[in-house]
Order: C-alpha cells, then structure tokens, then sequence
C-alpha cells in the first residue's frame, strides 16, 4: 500500500468523508477516491456501487482484478425534539444501525427519564450542531413544529448537505415554513430536500408508527444517495 | 449495537498502521478480499503486522492471524505481495484452518 494512500484515506475517515482504495491486486498499485470524483467506465461503475452499499468487494475490469475497500462514515441521525415520536425513534433507529441524538432546549422534556441510553443535549440546536458539526452522513429529522428550535436546525442540515431532512407538519405549515427558510437564505433546490410532512406515507398514525415512517424514509434516502443526481443526469 | 459516529482511533487497524510508519516501523497490511460460506470478518477487514511480529486488527476469529503474521513478515522482508487463503480446518491444517467452515482470501501487502 501506498503511504500516500493510508494518509490520505485515514485522514478522510477523521473528517467523516467517504473514500474507496482501489487496489490493482496484479501489480498492487492503489489510489484513494473519494466521493463524487469522476472514475470513467466497469471500474467507475462499480465504484459508484461501492459507496451507494458500503461493501466492499473485487471487480474484473479492464481486463484487470481490482479489490474495491468501501470506508463509509457510520451514519447516524440527529432529533430536533425530545417529543414522544422521538421517544420511538431512538430505540428503533439504534437497532437499524443508527446512533441517535436528541436536541430540545427544552428541559422538561430533554430528559434522560424519558430517554434512557440516549445522547440527548437539553440546549439550543445552534449551540449544539456549531460544537458538532452536521455533516453528509448524518440525517436531520426536525419534530418540534416550532420554529424557535427547527428553523436553524433544517437550515443547517440543508447547508451541510444532510443526507436526510425530514420536517414535521402539516402542509400548511410547511407552507409557512419554506417562506421563513428562504428568508433565512436556503435556495429553492434545498427546499426540495425536505421531506415534509415527514416520513414515508405508511398511513401511520400513533408516534411510534410515525416513528418507524421516518427511520424508513432515511433509510431510503442513505440507500439512494447520488441516485437523483444520476437520474437527473440521464 | 456498539456503533460510535468516531473512529475508535486507539484500535483501529490503519490508524495504527500509520502511527507505526510515523515511528519509522516497516508495517505489513492484510486484508480479507473474498469470503465464502460462513466467515467470521467481513470483506475488506484488515490486520496490520510489524517486522517483529506485533499486530492489530484481525482478519478471522483468530484462526488465521498466526500464519497470516508469519507471512506478512516475508513479504516486509521480500516487499513482494501475497495472496493467501485459508479453509476449512482438517487434522493436517488444523493450525491454520477455519474451524467455522468457512473460507477466505487475504491479500497481504507492504507499506510503502
């Protein structure tokens, strides 16, 4: 292996980016790429493949045998709101493979009786998400319905290219919602980004049905990554 | 599910590896390229190897980890890569075999 190579692919897991090593298993040559660089042709297909699954795997191409390493962030998923559809989605999308944390400045409801085993930070989104940056791999599902605490939250992810947003509410007032994003700044191609009303249209309707429509809709989305822009593309 | 969004910096295979070359050590990388049937590490796990022998990381349950360990200090020596792989376990390979079943390749290769 190339020590250029285990640099530079150490250093895009620190940052919690996306890399494949391609290895040429013939002569053992290697090279990083990272996610979104133009790979042409079978080998630029299945590096495609590669970071939409995460696993990793050989490749006959060009006449070649090339061993694909997929290093994928773990993703996980941000709550804006310690609310009872929270209280269901935390367990369950711990279970799916997704850690979760909860942010709600409000302290009767952040509460670590109400969620058990949580990371749960009883403060302001913005406090919060300007230590611990969103990033790509990380979902945002904004269940407060109050502007005070979503609005910079939704803002945020849409900037930090989230690879979910999700939104609760109402048509109506999601209407209400992208008037006061726009004049936070978020473009309209953002807007478009955000599931609202949120979750998958399961027809549920207690929290925890509410719940698993929203774990469902981000996995769909992570599942899907770079699929629009490729279909968008066509 | 012990999954941190953070690399477990302490443990991570090519972390170390890194750190090893940082100190000036000659480092070997293996890693699982193929598996089939019930393997215990998944495709693309590694185990990193220095000249005298210290490892991190795995690439089997610990079946392996002795061979592939003595074969990364050969090609440190030789810097020539290798691929290796390993069965199910039988009275003559019983050392080096795969008592789950299952079978794999590893690839090892020098750093740098």
């Amino acid at each position: 292996m190339d020590p250029y190579a285990l640099k530079t692919l150490n250093a895009e897991r620190r940052a919690r980016r996306a890399a494949i090593l391609v290895t040429d298993l013939g002569d053992g040559r290697d090279r990083i790429v990272r996610e979104g660089d133009q790979v042409a042709g079978e080998l630029g297909a299945a590096i495609a493949k590669a970071f939409r699954s995460g696993n990793s795997g050989s490749v006959e191409a060009e006449g070649r045998t090339f061993f694909l390493n997929a290093h994928l962030p773990q993703p996980c998923l941000v709550v804006i709101g310690a609310v009872h559809i929270s209280q269901a989605l935390a367990p369950m999308a711990k279970i799916a493979g997704y850690p979760v944390e909860i942010i709600d400045p409000r302290t009767a409801f952040a509460t670590s009786d109400r969620f058990p085993n949580v990371a749960l930070h009883a403060e302001w989104p913005e406090d919060v998400l300007s230590r611990q940056p969103l990033d790509s791999y990380t979902a945002l599902a904004a269940v407060t319905h109050d502007p005070k605490i979503d609005d910079f939250a939704l803002k945020a992810a849409l900037d930090a290219n989230c690879f979910y947003v999700g939104a609760l509410g109402s048509r109506k007032t999601h209407a209400k919602r992208v008037e006061r994003l726009l004049a936070l700044g978020a473009t309209a191609d953002q807007i478009a980004r955000i599931h609202a009303p949120i979750g998958l249209d399961i027809g549920a309707a207690s929290p925890a049905e509410i719940a698993v429509a929203v774990l469902a809709q981000a996995i769909q989305a992570f599942r899907s990554r770079g699929l629009e822009a490729k279909d968008a593309a066509a | 599910m012990e999954n941190s969004i953070y690399l477990d910096e302490a443990r991570d295979p090519l972390i170390i590896a890194e750190g090893w070359m940082k100190d000036g050590k000659d480092v070997a990388i293996a890693t699982v390229v193929e598996t089939w049937g019930s393997a215990p590490r998944p495709v693309g796990s590694h185990l990193v190897i220095d000249a005298e022998g210290n490892f991190h990381g795995s690439v089997s349950g610990g079946c392996v980890e002795g061979a592939v360990v003595t074969e990364a200090i050969d090609v440190i020596d030789s810097g020539k890569a290798k691929m290796l792989e390993f069965g199910v376990a039988d009275e003559t390979a019983w050392q080096v075999g795969l008592s789950c079943g299952g079978r794999i390749k590893v690839y090892v290769e020098r750093l740098g």
